[in-house]
């Protein structure tokens, strides 16, 4: 069966840090309760965010998203969050990484967020490596992850995959 | 020379952008990132184990000791762990974990090393490949000994030529990061070489290195060569490989720094590339120096700020904090009368914690508070206040901005031409 992924584009900029997404210092706040750092996601770039967002939305960012910190709670935040993928025209590594193992679709497509404007449909085949934005009818293709990563984040992250497997990916 | 990294692992050279699975020499985390690891590895059956307890390392350094009871809890369910499976916690007192791992050279040549921190870059100053990943991928490896890569493509980088005596480590890594962007090198291996290579000292290596997540890299090498073996053979009585890349190697890379050319530097806020020449920004008023964190809390670091605060005093109405990043360093800079100069100045000096670099403890920045600090990144809000700003330098310019109380050129106040890097690990300064 086909993996689609379907939402509303959230706009965002260039080197969107772990930093911006939750800062560092809640971390030592609020250690570990995941819940109670939603209301500071975003808080710096779009006050108020985790009231914004719809389940399902789809983040449309520029050049180096996930800049920063190996911090987790970035990538998890974002989907509890409610956020369904993130397409960028690059991520940092460790961003890529943790978002795929827990579950948070990245997509890396150069054309898409040129043209994409806030509140835009954005659908993603996430097997057949294509995203269009569906208001500007522009489509744009992208490298599919490879087959296991793709189980991965079909699952719903490593652990989901670990544990409806019975095994480890490799 | 990342290509003979993963051949001796792996048997073979694998091309760039392959998926390898590596067996790794050492896994490492922190206070800030154990907690989900533990969480991931309790409700996973399969990943509930230690693969080789000599291998992993944790670390409580990030809010050491702890300053808030969230954080006290988070250090019991450490001692727990590190007690029911055998495994080694370097506790408050020790250190940060990516000097600590230095200085018990957990980190040598050719080794496979990942830690739940960015900052674990920093290990390859020691031609180890040592890069950062999050807490699932930590659990994972503690648990499986292995991990999966995305080889990644070669970049040389030459530093070439003598670079001026007051020239450090932070100012060679900035110079860069301000040429390349915080993205310049996303997924690439920086391969440091040339002729410069002989004036960077094993401090200024670690410094250069664990700053190659800023521009994105997967991993910053720097060779086993002489310098880098004298070093283990001093500090550890340890004869390690040389390990050097293939005159032939292939990069997809090549950029040039010229050493010579290279003045102080700082990062202005909000960004870790947004870098300009300090005497662009002479007389910007200064809440609060910091002189620490795994990116210049080391010995070398202590000697050049006290080379201009010696004497003097921290100016009034800025406040300096200095916190050597391990007990070793410490102790060290205690012996050689080094902490008297500071405390003498008027810092606030402790040690072994990453402390206001993530804005934990130990000195936070208050509503439109202006920071020089020696640490690695200056989002808004990462130090404190959401407005306040900081911007990043080396251990002489911080220091020069802590007897003046502004943004300060450190040249006209460093006193003798002797170089801030200090090649020699023998070497021990004499007030």
């Amino acid at each position: 069966m086909a993996w689609i992924i379907r939402g509303r584009a959230w706009r965002l900029g260039d080197n969107i840090s772990t930093d911006h997404i939750i800062s560092g210092k809640y971390k030592f706040a609020k250690i570990n309760k995941l819940e109670d750092m939603l209301p500071y996601v975003f808080e710096e770039v779009i006050p108020g965010f985790y009231k914004k967002v719809q389940p399902g939305d789809v983040i449309v960012a520029g050049r180096g998203f996930g800049y920063g910190s190996s911090r987790e709670h970035a990538p998890r935040l974002l989907k509890l969050a409610g956020v369904g993928a993130v397409i960028a025209k690059s991520f940092h590594r460790i961003f890529y990484r943790n978002a795929i193992n827990i579950g948070l679709p990245v997509i890396v497509a150069e054309r898409i967020p040129d043209v994409t404007q806030q509140g835009d449909t954005i659908t993603i085949d996430m097997e057949g490596g294509v995203v269009r934005n569906e208001t500007r009818g522009v489509e744009d293709r992208f490298q599919p992850p490879p087959p296991v990563l793709l189980e991965i984040l079909r699952a719903g992250g490593i652990v989901e995959y670990i544990k409806r497997n019975n095994r480890l990916p490799w | 020379m990342t290509e003979k990294l993963f051949e001796a692992k792996t048997g073979r050279r694998p091309a760039a952008g392959e998926i390898v699975v590596v067996p790794l020499d050492l896994v490492y985390a922190h206070d800030g990132t154990f907690g989900l690891a533990v969480e991931v590895m309790r409700q996973t059956p399969l990943l509930d184990r230690v693969f080789d307890p000599e291998k992993v390392a944790l670390f409580i350094d990030h809010a050491a000791p702890a300053p808030t009871v969230a954080a006290a809890l988070v250090h019991q369910a450490m001692r727990r762990f590190a007690r029911e499976k055998g495994v080694k916690l370097y506790d408050v007192g020790n250190g940060i974990s990516h000097q600590v791992v230095a200085d018990e050279a957990l980190v040598r040549p050719g080794y496979f090393v990942v830690g739940a921190d960015s900052h674990t870059v920093t290990g390859g100053a020691f031609a180890a490949f040592a890069t950062g990943v999050g807490s699932t991928d930590a659990a994972l490896a503690i648990a499986t000994g292995k991990l999966w890569f995305r080889v990644p493509e070669q970049v040389k980088l030459i530093l070439d030529g003598a670079p001026p005596h007051h020239v450090m480590g932070k100012d060679i890594v900035l110079s860069i990061i301000g040429m390349v962007g915080s993205d310049g090198m996303i997924y690439k291996a920086v391969e440091y070489q040339g002729s410069g290579l002989r004036y960077v000292s094993m401090d200024s290596r670690m410094t250069i290195s664990n700053m190659a997540v800023e521009m994105g890299a997967k991993v910053g090498l720097f060779p086993s060569d002489e310098i880098a073996r004298e070093w283990f053979r001093v500090n550890h009585g340890l004869e390690v490989p040389r390990l050097e890349p293939d005159p032939g190697a292939e990069y997809s890379d090549e950029l040039t720094v010229e050493m010579p050319s290279l003045e102080p530097v700082v990062a202005a806020p909000p960004n870790v590339d947004n870098v300009k020449p300090v005497t662009e920004v002479e007389g910007v008023e200064v809440d609060q120096v910091f002189i620490g964190s795994c990116t210049n809390g080391r010995y070398e670091d202590y000697v050049a700020a006290a080379r201009i605060l010696k004497g003097r005093r921290v100016a009034e109405g800025t406040r300096c904090v200095a916190i050597p990043a391990s007990r070793r360093v410490y102790r060290k800079l205690l012996r050689n009368g080094i902490i008297d100069i500071l405390v003498e100045a008027g810092c606030f000096v402790a040690y072994g914690t990453c402390g206001p670099c993530i804005g934990a403890h130990l000195g936070l920045l208050g509503q439109g508070e202006v920071a020089v600090s020696t640490t690695n990144r200056n989002f808004t809000g990462r130090m404190g206040h959401k407005e306040s700003k900081v911007y990043l330098a080396s251990p002489a310019t911080a220091a020069a901005a802590a007897v003046t109380g502004k943004i300060t050129d450190p040249r006209p106040l460093l006193r003798g031409d002797q170089p801030l890097m200090v090649v020699d690990p023998s070497y021990s300064y004499t007030p």
